[in-house]
């Protein structure tokens, strides 16, 4: 039993990461309605830029605000110069772009700041927490993080003017366009939320995946993952799923023979299949109804 | 939240490409073929193989073109089925001696079946949703290749060796180049099989249930037959392209076929046009030779050149090579008048 808890523990600890990084892949689904592949490079990017920030002796808070506010602009540049001119291309045009640009941060990234790995600081110091080995009081702090972003971004949608017209600009845009609402405008600071979301998940994940170009690989694949499981149109879903692919993921490690390490990565990609297979809309979303 | 947010009618995922629209005229294909028959007569083996290469991915691009531009389902796990196809050719080769020949139609039965069975629960799934399932098959395939379970037969990480064939009867031909011929072979028969599966009434129903699902199904169209039906006609046209690459390549390892293959193979079909089959060719050329120019432009820059040039390709023309020819097609018809 205590092997148990221990391993559900570490899960909730590893599914932090994933909670951060889906909330932001939902963030942009919610805007623009596109998985965006370069997700983890811009948000390792950002994470890039921090750092930076913190050798040139910007102090920890400092840097992080620094960054988010450059990370919200950096996200409505990319909309602007590089997808608006894409929106009426077909949808396939946009993933291959979302590639292109997958390749062009991670290249300059490698290029700035080289592949080698670095460490990052955390503010919450690394100490165990209560007491337990198994997780750290700065993987408490990232879970504490994550839930906060979470009741903000909730506050942020439910009770603002601008949150609405957001939802709006995403549901229906043809009649959001007719009540005066800028849909252009709110597809573009749906990218510079998602990014600075990133940037948030970035310089949490960082001291635990050490910072190097290509950090968010698995990561942001266990995002999408998270996402998708609990579905693409709530946020709170994805913070969900992500503890559930982490706890899962430990527990197919320890318990199911065989699987190891290296099966990983496989067994919780089945089960998120399994899960889509019995509840096409992730655990949390909206059915959609299609018609003609 | 009324209740008619809910409801949307679903843009089609992908454009809708008139069938005609599908294939070059007659003409055109002549001298393509003609083109593709001369080239090696003139160049070296090392380019010999690189054009082998092409029609090779060519072909497996084609196949994702008959899936998505065909039937309108996305997949980002091509290869994995290429990654069966080879295996099935390597192991049939080196374990039971079988002539290469032979192998492929035994790989492309293997991934047919392979495809017709993961397009069941794929039926499911849409969009996103599909995509994230392929997208996971094709990361698992390498990890469930590298297993110690089916290390006898596969080599595990250490891959498999195979022989290159020679040219048959005697013929003065080196290697590469009647591997060369050989595959354009089997290219041009897929080609012109897959024009006419496109254009058959089981191609009618592909475009019909890629244009709108639920329209077709009202029309009596077999909507879970045919979607599987697609599924398993591009994985077996991949797996003989896998096998093909497998022989060309004269060796198989479970880290030649990753995501990024499935990623390429993708751009590929964009690059040549979502639904246009000779554009296919065209996007090969594109993941095959853009990656070495964007390597000689800047060694250090090399991702980032590629992903320029990427840009560029979908910002100048988003509709791929198809939208070259419709303008070029266009401009010939004014010269003609």
């Amino acid at each position: 039993m205590e092997l148990f808890t221990n391993q559900v523990l570490a899960g909730i600890a590893t599914g932090a990461i994933y909670a951060c990084m889906a909330l932001a892949v939902v963030m942009i689904y919610q805007a623009i309605d596109h998985l965006n592949f370069a997700q983890g490079e811009m948000a390792m990017f950002s994470t890039f830029i921090s750092w930076q920030l913190m050798q040139w002796g910007v102090p920890y808070w400092g840097a992080f605000i620094l960054t988010l506010a450059l990370s919200f602009a950096g996200g409505i540049a990319i909309e602007r110069l590089l997808f608006k001119p894409l929106a009426k291309a077909p949808i396939l045009t946009n993933v291959a772009g979302f590639i292109a640009l997958f390749a062009i941060v991670n290249s300059v990234a490698g290029l700035i700041w080289d592949f080698t790995i670095k460490q990052y600081p955390t503010p919450f110091g690394s100490s165990p927490f209560l007491g337990s080995q198994l997780i750290s009081t700065h993987q408490a702090g990232m879970i504490g993080v994550t839930i906060l972003l979470l009741i903000l971004l909730f506050i942020f949608f439910q009770y603002t003017r601008i949150g609405l017209a957001m939802r709006a600009a995403a549901s229906v845009p043809e009649s959001a366009r007719l009540v005066g609402i800028n849909t252009s405008w709110m597809i573009a600071l749906g990218w510079g939320m998602a990014t600075a979301i990133g940037a948030i998940a970035g310089m949490l994940i960082a001291p635990v995946v050490f910072l190097e170009p290509n950090m968010m690989g698995g990561v942001l694949i266990y995002g999408f993952a998270a996402a998708v499981l609990g579905g693409l149109t709530s946020p709170l879903g994805a913070v969900i799923g992500g503890f559930l692919v982490g706890v899962f993921e430990n527990l197919a490690g320890t318990y199911i023979p065989g699987v190891g390490n290296e099966l990983k990565l496989p067994i919780a990609l089945a089960l998120i299949i399994v899960v889509l297979v019995v509840k096409p809309a992730g655990l949390f979303g909206r059915p959609i109804v299609k018609r003609v | 939240m009324s209740a008619a947010e809910n409801i949307v009618t679903e843009a089609p995922a992908v454009e809708a490409v008139p069938k005609r629209a599908m294939t070059l005229g007659l003409g055109t294909s002549l001298v393509v073929l003609a083109a593709l028959c001369l080239v090696p007569l003139f160049v070296k083996n090392f380019i010999i193989f690189q054009l082998t290469m092409l029609l090779i991915y060519g072909l497996a691009v084609l196949a994702l073109n008959i899936l998505t531009g065909g039937s309108g389902q996305f997949s980002l796990g091509q290869s994995a089925f290429y990654a069966v196809g080879a295996y099935t050719s390597a192991i049939l080769m080196e374990h039971a001696n079988m002539n290469y020949a032979l192998t492929l139609p035994i790989a492309g039965v293997i991934c047919f079946a392979f495809g017709y069975l993961f397009g069941k629960p794929a039926l499911r799934l849409s969009g996103v949703y599909l995509a994230l399932a392929t997208f996971a098959l094709a990361t698992a395939m390498p990890q469930l290749l590298k297993l110690g379970f089916f290390e006898y037969w596969t080599g595990g990480v250490q891959g498999l060796v195979v022989t290159k064939p020679d040219a048959p009867f005697g013929l003065p031909m080196s290697q590469d180049m009647w591997l060369y011929y050989f595959t354009l072979a089997i290219t041009i028969g897929i080609y012109i099989a897959s024009v006419n599966l496109l254009r058959s009434r089981s191609g009618r129903a592909f475009m019909a249930i890629r244009d709108n699902e639920i329209a077709a199904s009202a029309m009596g169209v077999d909507v879970a037959l045919y979607k599987t039906l697609a599924f398993g006609v591009s994985a077996g046209i991949t797996g003989v392209a896998g096998g093909l690459g497998a022989i060309a390549v004269q060796f198989v390892a479970p880290d030649g076929y990753t995501i990024t293959l499935a990623i390429s193979l993708f751009l590929g079909m964009v690059v040549g046009g979502v639904g246009w089959l000779p554009g296919s060719i065209v996007g090969s050329a594109f993941i095959i030779f853009v990656p070495n120019i964007a390597e000689g432009i800047s060694k250090g820059l090399s991702g980032a050149v590629f992903g320029v040039l990427l840009f560029l390709v979908i910002f100048l023309v988003p509709h791929g090579a198809r939208q070259v020819a419709m303008v070029a097609q266009g401009l010939i018809g004014k010269l003609k008048r």
